[in-house]
C-alpha cells in the first residue's frame, strides 16, 4: 500500500510539473468537448432549390410556391436547361432541382397522371433520402389540395403518430455531449498510459525499479491510479460544463454513472498498458494507440448506427469499450435506467477490465 | 546540393529500415479504410422494434407483416401493455415500439381513420428519425394500396445525381481518407522532428554545412513520399473494394493528394516548432487534430448545419477542402475550373504553416 | 570469510545463443570486484542475472545469501543497482528522487529524512536539492545515482559502466566514493570499459564469449600474462579469440 502511494505521488509530481503536457490532458479536452458539441447536428434545413419550370402554368406556379413556402427549402436558382442544372449540381450550389415538364397543368385537369422529376444531389446519401421525403410529401400535399380530399376520405386511412421519447425536441447536443466526453477521455487515457510506460522504459527508470523490491502489481497500480483520477476529472468537468452550456438531462442516478465510470476506466488504462508492452518506441506506441482510438471512436454508435454494421464488424465491436459507454450514457442520463438495467454493462466492463489488465501484466513480465 | 542529396538518402535508410514502423504505417491505414468502408454506413436494416398490439385484428396483423417484410425491421419483443414500454426502452434492446391501441380496426372502419403510434427511443436520434420515417413511408404505402389511389397520384421520378444507389461509402470513404492521411502525415513529421529536438540531434546537425531549412526539408521528403504512397494505396482500395468511381482526371487527383499531403506535413512541422518533447507533439497532433477533423470537416456532420463560428473553423481545417476535392474529382468528375478554390486554399494554408514555422525557428536561433 | 556473491556454473541461453556459459566465481564482503569484457561478451547478462532481472537457464548463484532464481525478491532487498543511464527521474528534484527511492525500499519517514540529510551534506547538494535533476551537471547526477543505489544500505551494489561519459577528474572522484563504500563493508560489483579503472579493483574477471577467461588481482593477472598493464592483458585475451 505504501509503495503504491509513493508511486502515485511521484506520478502526480511529474504530471503537474509538465507544463506543456498538462493542458493537453486537462483543460483542452474539456474545451474541445464543448466546442465540438456545438457541431453535433445532422439537422437538414435550408435546402437549396433549383427550379426548372417547362410548363409556366398556374399549377406549376402553385407547386413552386408550395415548395418555397415550406420551411426546408429556399429558392436558389431558376434553371432553363439541363446544362445549367448539371452545372449547379456540380458546383454544389443546389441540393434539389425540381423539374416541371410541359403539359403538367393539362395532366392535372385530365385523367392523365401528371409527372414531375426531382434531380437530387445524392453525394450524401442520408441527406438525399431526406430531401426526397420532404419533396414527395410537399408534392402529395399539393395534389390533395388541388383535387380535393374526397377520394382520400372515402378509403380508411391509418395515421402514424410519432412520439419521440426521452428527447422529444430531438436535441442532438444532449446526446452528443456525454458521448464526446467519453470519447475524448478514452483517447487521452489510452494515449498517456501507453506513452508513459514506454517512456519510462526508454529512459531506463523501469529497469531501475525492477531491481528494487517493488512488486509488479504495485508498479502497475501506481501507474493506473493517477490516470484513473485524470479520467475522472475530464469526464465530470465535461459533464458539468455540458449541464451549464447545454442543460443536458440527467434523469438517472449520477452515482450509478460514477460507478460505471470507475470500473470502465480500467479498460482504456489496460489497453494503454497492453500497447506499451507490445511496442518498442513512443512513436510505435502512438500509432498503435491511434489505430485503436480511431476504431473505437468511429464505431461506438455515436455518429453512425451500430445496428447497420455487418455482423463481423458488430462482433469485433463487442471489444469496443466506447460502444458500452455511449449506451450507458443514454440509458442513465436520458432514460433513467437503474442498476437493474445497467448491471450487464458493469459486469462486462469488470470482465473486460480484468482480462485486458491481466494480459498486460502477463506481457509485462515477459518483456522484462 | 550533393550534400543535401546524401543527407536525404541517409534519412531514407533510417525510415525504411525500421520495418516495424513501416509495417505500422502501411498496414494501419489499409486496415482502417477496409474496416470503416464496411462498417460505417447508415443503410438501416434489421432494426429491432417492439410491437404492442392491443387490437389484435386482421388489419394490424397485416400491417405488421408488411413491416417485417420490408427487411428494415425485426420484431424483437411483443409487449402486453403500455406500462411495459419504459422498461423495454430502459433495457436498450429495442429502438421503437409500434403501438396499436384497442379497437384499432373498429375505429378504422367506423371513422375511416385510426391512429397507430410510433414511439421511438430518441436517445438515439438518428435511428429514431430514420426508423419513424421508414415506418411512416411503409404505412402510407399500405394506405395507398388499400385505397387503390396510387393511380390518382403524381408520378414522381427521382434522379439521384452522382450516387444513384445511395451508397454511404460515397459519404464516408473520402472522409476516412482525409482523416487518416492528415493524422499520419502530421503526426509523423511532428513527432520525428520533436524527437530530434529531444535527443539534441537537431542541434548537432545545425552546425553541419547544410542549412537548417534544408535539414527540415530533408527530414520531411521521405515522409512526403511515404504519405503519398499511402494516399494512393488508400484511394485504390476505395475504388477497387468499395466501388468509388473515378470519373475525373487522374492527374488532378494526384495533384490534390500532393497538395493535401504537403499541407499536412507542414502542419506537422509547425507543431514540432511549438513543442519540446515527443509526447507534447503527440498530444498536440492527436488531441487537437483528430476530433476536430472528424467532426468539423464535413466527414460526419454536414458543414451547412454547423453554427456559423464552427463553419469558420471548419474552413481552416485542411481536411474540409481535401474532402471537397476528392468528392468533386472522383465522384463528380469536376474539372479545375470548378475546384480551383480548394486548391488555392490548401496551398495558402501550406505557405502560412511554413511561414510561421520559419519565424519560430528563426526566433529560436 | 563467507562470500557475499557465490556463482556456480551459471548459464543463460537465449534460444541457441549462449550468452553466459557456466561461469563460477566468488566475491567477498567489502571487495571491489571488476567485471570486464568486450561488448557482447556476456557480462551484462551475468550482472542482470545476479540482480534478479533475468532468470538463469542453469547453474546457481547466491547473492547476500539468497538464491537469485528462487529468492529474487529477497535478493532485491539487499542489493543496489546503478546503470550508465543513471536512472533518475529528470523531472523530479534531487530531494524528490531521494524520497521516492527511499520510499520504494521501504525506509521509514525518519530514515528517509536522516539519509537524505546525509546524502545532501556529503555531496554538498544543499543549494541544489530542490532543483530538477535535468538541470544539474552529469557528474552530480552520477554521484546522486550512486548515493541512491546505497540508500537502503545494501550488502552488494552492482555498478553497470557507471562512469560512462564523464571526465577523468570526475571519474577519479567517483572512485573515491566507491572506496569509501567498500571500506564501510559494502561489496562492489562493477563493470567497466576503462582499463585504468580495472587497476583500481581488488580483483578482476575478464569475460570472453560467455566464459571467464581470467580471474585474479590486477597484479596477478599482469604477472601471469607477463605484461605491465591491464589494458595489455585485455588486448591479449580479446585478440586471442579474434584469431580463433
Amino acid at each position: 500500500m505504501r509503495n503504491i502511494f509513493i508511486l502515485v505521488r511521484k506520478e502526480f509530481l511529474q504530471i503537474f510539473r509538465n507544463r506543456q503536457l498538462l493542458p493537453f490532458m486537462t483543460v483542452l479536452p474539456v474545451i474541445q468537448v464543448i466546442l465540438l458539441t456545438f457541431a453535433a447536428n445532422y439537422e437538414i434545413k435550408n435546402l437549396r432549390l433549383g427550379i426548372w419550370d417547362l410548363d409556366q402554368s398556374t399549377s406549376a406556379q402553385q407547386l413552386i410556391h408550395k415548395f418555397t413556402g415550406a420551411k426546408f427549402f429556399q429558392e436558389k436558382a431558376l434553371i432553363s436547361n439541363q446544362k445549367k442544372a448539371d452545372e449547379l449540381l456540380m458546383k454544389d450550389e443546389v441540393d434539389l432541382v425540381l423539374v416541371i415538364p410541359k403539359d403538367f397543368e393539362k395532366a392535372i385537369h385530365s385523367s392523365n397522371n401528371p409527372a414531375i422529376q426531382f434531380q437530387i444531389n445524392a453525394l450524401n446519401n442520408a441527406k438525399a433520402g431526406i430531401v426526397q421525403n420532404y419533396a414527395s410529401a410537399i408534392t402529395q400535399d399539393f395534389l390533395n389540395e388541388k383535387r380535393g380530399n374526397s377520394t382520400l376520405l372515402a378509403s380508411p386511412k391509418i395515421i402514424p403518430i410519432t412520439n419521440y421519447w426521452y428527447n422529444p425536441t430531438l436535441n442532438y447536443k444532449t446526446i452528443m455531449l456525454p458521448g464526446i466526453v467519453a470519447e475524448v477521455m478514452t483517447l487521452i487515457i489510452i494515449l498517456i498510459c501507453a506513452l508513459n510506460v514506454v517512456r519510462e522504459r526508454e529512459i531506463g527508470t523501469i529497469e531501475q525499479l525492477n531491481v528494487t523490491p517493488l512488486k509488479k502489481h504495485e508498479f502497475i497500480l501506481g501507474k493506473l491510479i493517477p490516470f484513473w483520477v485524470i479520467g475522472h476529472f475530464i469526464f465530470w468537468a465535461g459533464i458539468a460544463l455540458g449541464k451549464i452550456f447545454f442543460n443536458i438531462p440527467m434523469v438517472g442516478s449520477l452515482g450509478l454513472l460514477e460507478l460505471f465510470l470507475a470500473i470502465f476506466l480500467f479498460v482504456p488504462l489496460g489497453i494503454g498498458l497492453f500497447i506499451s508492452t507490445a511496442v518498442e518506441t513512443q512513436q510505435q506506441a502512438l500509432f498503435t494507440s491511434f489505430f485503436f482510438i480511431i476504431l473505437f471512436i468511429l464505431m461506438c454508435g455515436l455518429f453512425t448506427p451500430v445496428e447497420t454494421m455487418p455482423d463481423w464488424a458488430q462482433y469485433i465491436n463487442q471489444l469496443n469499450p466506447l460502444k458500452y459507454f455511449v449506451e450507458v450514457n443514454r440509458l442513465i442520463l436520458l432514460k433513467g435506467s437503474g442498476l437493474k438495467e445497467i448491471y450487464p454493462f458493469i459486469a462486462k466492463m469488470i470482465i473486460y477490465g480484468i482480462g485486458i489488465n491481466l494480459l498486460a501484466i502477463w506481457r509485462f513480465k515477459k518483456t522484462n | 546540393m550533393k550534400k543535401f542529396y546524401a543527407f536525404v538518402q541517409k534519412e531514407f535508410y533510417h525510415i525504411f529500415r525500421d520495418t516495424r514502423t513501416m509495417m505500422i504505417l502501411f498496414a494501419l491505414p489499409v486496415a482502417l479504410v477496409i474496416i470503416f468502408g464496411y462498417a460505417l454506413n447508415n443503410d438501416y436494416k434489421n432494426i429491432p422494434i417492439g410491437v404492442l398490439n392491443q387490437s389484435k385484428d386482421q388489419t394490424s396483423e397485416k400491417l405488421i407483416n408488411r413491416i417485417i417484410g420490408s427487411g428494415y425491421f425485426v420484431v424483437e419483443k411483443s409487449l402486453e401493455k403500455p406500462q411495459d414500454i419504459p422498461s423495454a426502452f430502459k433495457l436498450g434492446k429495442i429502438k421503437l415500439v409500434l403501438y396499436f391501441p384497442a379497437h384499432f380496426q373498429k375505429e378504422l372502419y367506423h371513422s375511416k381513420k385510426a391512429q397507430v403510434q410510433l414511439i421511438a427511443d430518441a436517445s438515439d436520434i438518428n435511428t429514431a428519425i430514420n426508423t419513424t420515417s421508414y415506418l411512416s413511408g411503409i404505412i402510407n404505402e399500405f394506405n395507398a394500396e388499400n385505397a387503390r389511389e396510387i393511380n390518382g397520384g403524381i408520378q414522381i421520378s427521382t434522379r439521384m445525381i452522382f450516387n444513384q444507389r445511395l451508397l454511404s461509402v460515397y459519404l464516408f470513404i473520402p472522409g476516412v481518407i482525409a482523416l487518416i492521411l492528415l493524422i499520419i502525415s502530421a503526426l509523423l513529421t511532428s513527432v520525428t522532428l520533436a524527437r530530434e529536438k529531444e535527443m539534441g540531434t537537431l542541434e548537432l546537425l545545425s552546425i553541419s554545412p547544410i542549412s537548417p531549412y534544408m535539414i527540415i526539408i530533408g527530414k520531411v521528403i521521405p515522409y512526403l513520399i511515404l504519405s503519398l504512397l499511402n494516399s494512393f494505396v488508400i484511394i485504390l482500395l476505395g475504388i477497387f473494394i468499395f466501388g468509388l468511381p473515378m470519373t475525373g482526371s487522374i492527374s488532378l487527383l494526384i495533384m490534390a493528394c500532393f497538395v493535401y499531403t504537403v499541407a499536412s506535413l507542414s502542419l506537422g512541422i509547425l507543431i514540432s516548432t511549438r513543442v519540446e518533447t515527443q509526447q507534447a507533439a503527440m498530444f498536440a497532433s492527436l488531441v487537437t487534430l483528430m476530433m476536430p477533423t472528424m467532426l468539423l470537416s464535413g466527414f460526419i456532420f454536414p458543414i451547412e448545419s454547423l453554427p456559423l463560428p464552427l463553419q469558420v473553423i471548419s474552413n481552416i481545417i485542411p481536411a474540409t477542402h481535401f474532402i471537397v476535392l476528392i468528392k468533386s474529382i472522383m465522384i463528380k468528375g469536376a474539372g479545375i475550373t470548378v475546384i480551383w478554390k480548394p486548391f488555392i486554399i490548401l496551398i495558402g494554408m501550406t505557405s502560412l504553416f511554413l511561414f510561421v514555422s520559419i519565424q519560430s525557428l528563426k526566433r529560436n536561433n | 570469510m563467507e562470500p557475499v556473491v557465490k556463482v556456480e556454473n551459471l548459464s543463460k541461453k537465449f534460444g541457441e545463443f549462449i550468452a553466459t556459459n557456466a561461469i563460477s566465481f566468488e566475491v567477498n564482503k567489502g571487495e571491489i570486484f571488476g567485471f570486464l569484457g568486450a561488448n557482447g561478451a556476456g557480462k551484462t547478462t551475468a550482472m542482470r542475472m545476479l540482480s534478479g532481472l533475468l532468470t538463469p537457464s542453469s547453474g546457481q548463484a547466491f547473492v547476500a545469501g539468497f538464491d537469485v532464481a528462487t529468492q529474487a525478491e529477497l535478493v532485491k532487498k539487499n542489493i543496489g543497482y546503478m546503470s550508465q543511464k543513471f536512472s533518475l527521474y529528470e523531472d523530479l528534484t534531487i530531494q524528490e528522487n531521494i524520497e521516492f527511492y527511499g520510499g520504494i525500499y521501504g525506509l521509514s519517514r525518519q530514515e528517509i529524512k536522516d539519509r537524505s540529510k546525509g546524502i545532501v551534506d556529503k555531496f554538498q547538494l544543499a543549494s541544489v536539492k530542490n532543483k530538477l535533476v535535468k538541470t544539474i551537471p552529469l557528474g552530480w547526477k552520477q554521484k546522486l545515482a550512486f548515493a541512491l543505489a546505497l540508500i537502503h544500505k545494501p550488502k552488494v551494489v552492482f555498478l553497470d559502466e557507471p562512469t560512462g561519459g564523464v571526465d577523468p577528474i570526475t571519474r577519479r572522484q567517483f572512485w573515491d566514493l566507491i572506496y569509501e563504500a567498500a571500506n564501510d563493508g559494502v561489496t562492489i560489483f562493477i563493470t567497466t570499459h576503462y582499463m585504468d579503472e580495472a587497476e583500481y579493483c581488488d580483483r578482476v574477471s575478464i569475460m570472453v564469449d560467455g566464459l571467464i577467461k581470467a580471474l585474479g588481482t590486477p597484479s596477478e593477472l599482469k604477472k601471469s600474462f607477463d605484461v605491465d598493464s591491464m589494458d595489455a592483458v585485455f588486448q591479449l585475451l580479446a585478440r586471442g579469440t579474434a584469431n580463433k
